[in-house]
């Protein structure tokens, strides 16, 4: 089966309710805040991987402010779903969701990618709170993934897993084994969020190593699969509650592919040539931010 | 004798056999499977153990593990990157994973995986690696000669090199209590026994002087004590008095104690189931330069190159790490 977004969609009525306006505006506000961190703290880098984080914003805000069960004050809670950063560049959006949800203090953030700061530019688990483990070497996060549901559902734990990977890491071997290895060992509980933004360090991604096509890769490994547009919330939530409502301890695993555009929400930079590691200048900070908060209080009506 | 042999009158050439072929002496006492026995038993005790393996479970001795608890155990495929990130994902709910395949997937296909996702997190991940050295015929796809050049080099790291069942069954335990990653170069099937004459115990991260000597000293690990302990008996027949060594753990390595016995007269020797580069030998001789002890060290070891295949007593006499061939350079150095 072939699943386009409107497939898709039309599946998920059948399965489950569409979201609300409310809580369609609730998470996009989020997304909001989490682009207007991620301009600031890049904005403090002079630099970084700010057109990943402004494109991945919406995916981010739909785990931490509609999905994920967590307890801000106690990372560690053992009943927590984890959710897994395989791409450790995206570190910059990851922490400003992370601030958030409220267990990175805002405060903090200005201190990315800093000497002896919590919140270095590549990921990791033994930095961050909230940092379930450490990215940064692609491929590397569903394999863990697979390892954590396996020991959760074996310990009898509810718990769920979601590893947000990159459509570059499609090209590592290693996705694919651990593609392989949910489906056989029916980890329900594990759902992969895949951040299409068809860009890679060296160009495009058809330029690079063609990964389409990427819905029927996903289908024939076994997995419940759906594409939507990731910056389209309604679509999102609507598919993370999909994943939600086949979720199980024993099951198909699921995977959400997020087609997505880098820079999303800041025409200069939606409209710049894309590249992995975006050059912004001094002057076009503030421009960024006042573009981010016109689109979103137009969208908003404010 | 086959015909073309009889036929010759020259000896038959021998069968590389079996994938693992044995080490053992004939006659030789041997326990059968000792890691797969003595993961049952931690398992029992530890009730966050659990096993994986990559396709080999047959072949590491994980299926006896898998047997007696196969809710706790994980069938991985042939996937060593997985098998490895997976290790890592289960020891962070908690559990306390044994993973096992070849040496030489460990080590050069899924080193990554090792490296980042246990070592830098240092998680209780136990890597269990078969056919390490020098202990199959297969050649260089399966022989694991630069394991411990590869392993000595990831930081938080535990490296283990037994000589017997003896060290498996006693090691196994201990891998499983201490925290953070560990690497056992595994002997499986029937392996020797060989320490129970020596009261011993293995203690990790400790070197134990099996037995002492006026004119030698050999600092062996992994079955090449079981060659040592040997080639000392047959040394005395040359009125050549050898003392034994045994560093079965490699790193973090008991330097006090090597460097103690190293620091006397006697002929200093490292005997190992490894190449030459950054084994054992690398490991002592940067303890004894650090020390400034100014002593020569004499390695036992498999040479820097690809080795043949063949039979294992044809190429452990080619190579060097027969009985036979350390007595004669033993001699050969003493003059």
């Amino acid at each position: 089966m072939t699943t386009t977004t409107e497939e898709a969609q039309m599946t998920a009525t059948q399965e489950t309710m569409a979201p609300t306006t409310e809580r369609i505006a609730s998470v996009s506000a989020a997304a909001y805040r989490i682009r207007h961190h991620a301009l600031n703290m890049g904005e403090v880098q002079g630099q970084g991987y700010v057109g990943q984080a402004l494109g991945a914003a919406d995916m981010l805000a739909a785990v931490y402010a509609d999905q994920l069960r967590y307890r801000a004050d106690n990372p560690e809670w053992e009943g927590r779903d984890r959710f897994l950063l395989s791409t450790g560049h995206y570190a910059i959006g990851h922490y400003a969701a992370l601030a958030e949800a409220g267990i990175v203090p805002v405060e903090e953030l200005e201190t990315y990618g800093s000497d002896d700061s919590r919140l270095p530019m590549s990921g990791m688990s033994t930095y961050t709170p909230g940092m379930e483990i450490s990215g940064g070497s692609l491929g590397h996060g569903l394999t863990i993934a697979v390892g954590m549901a396996l020991g959760l559902r074996y310990q009898g734990s509810g718990a769920r897993v979601y590893n947000f990977l990159s459509d570059g890491e499609l090209d590592e071997g290693s996705t694919w084994e651990a593609a392989m290895g949910a489906h056989h060992h029916q980890l329900g509980n594990l759902t992969a969020m895949v951040d299409i933004n068809a860009l890679q360090a060296d160009g495009k991604t058809d330029t690079v190593l063609r990964t389409e096509p990427v819905t029927e890769k996903w289908e024939s490994f076994g997995w419940y699969t759906q594409r939507v547009d990731g910056n389209n919330m309604a679509a999102l939530l609507q598919a993370f509650d999909n994943a939600a409502a086949q979720a199980a301890a024993v099951g198909r695993p699921s995977v959400i592919l997020c087609d997505t555009k880098v820079g999303r929400g800041v025409p200069l930079l939606e409209e710049r040539e894309k590249a992995h590691f975006m050059r912004i200048e001094e002057h076009e900070w503030q421009q960024c931010r006042e573009q981010l908060t016109a689109g979103f209080e137009g969208t908003t009506g404010r | 004798m086959s015909t073309a042999a009889a036929v010759k009158g020259t000896a038959p050439k021998l069968k590389t056999s079996a994938m693992i072929a044995s080490f053992a002496d004939p006659g030789q006492k041997t326990a059968s499977a000792p890691f797969g026995h003595a993961l049952v038993k931690a398992a029992q005790e530890n009730d966050k153990i659990v096993g994986l393996t990559a396709d080999l479970g047959k072949y590491t001795d994980m299926h006896i593990f898998a047997q007696a608890f196969p809710e706790r155990f994980f069938q991985m495929g042939m996937a060593e990157q997985l098998l490895f990130g997976a290790a890592a994902g289960l020891a962070e709910t908690g559990l306390v994973p044994f993973a096992s395949t070849y040496s030489v997937f460990a080590a050069r296909r899924a080193y990554d995986f090792l490296c980042l996702d246990s070592a830098e997190p240092n998680l209780n991940v136990n890597i269990v690696g078969g056919l390490p050295g020098l202990t199959t015929g297969y050649g260089p796809s399966h022989q694991a000669t630069e394991d411990m050049a590869i392993f000595r080099g990831m930081p938080n790291l535990t490296i283990v090199d037994p000589c017997d069942s003896i060290d498996i069954e006693q090691a196994v335990p201990q891998l499983a209590a201490s925290e953070g990653p560990t690497y056992l170069r595994l002997l499986r099937g029937n392996v020797p026994t060989v320490l129970d004459e020596y009261g011993y115990t293995f203690e990790l991260g400790k070197a134990k002087v099996l037995r002492g000597g006026n004119d030698v000293v050999f600092i062996s690990s992994g079955l090449m004590t079981m060659r040592a302990l040997q080639a000392a008996k047959a040394l005395a027949a040359h009125n050549v008095d050898v003392a034994v060594v045994h560093t079965p753990t490699i790193k973090p390595f008991d330097a006090a104690t090597v460097l103690a016995e190293i620091n006397t007269d006697r002929l200093a020797v490292t005997l190992e189931n490894h190449s030459v580069i950054g084994g054992l030998f690398e490991t002592v001789a940067s303890a004894v330069v650090t020390a400034g002890l100014g002593k020569r060290v004499v390695p036992v070891a498999l040479p820097d190159e690809f080795l043949d295949a063949g039979a294992l007593p044809t190429l452990h006499e080619r190579y060097g790490l027969s009985v036979q061939r350390i007595v004669a350079k033993v001699l050969a150095e003493l003059g």
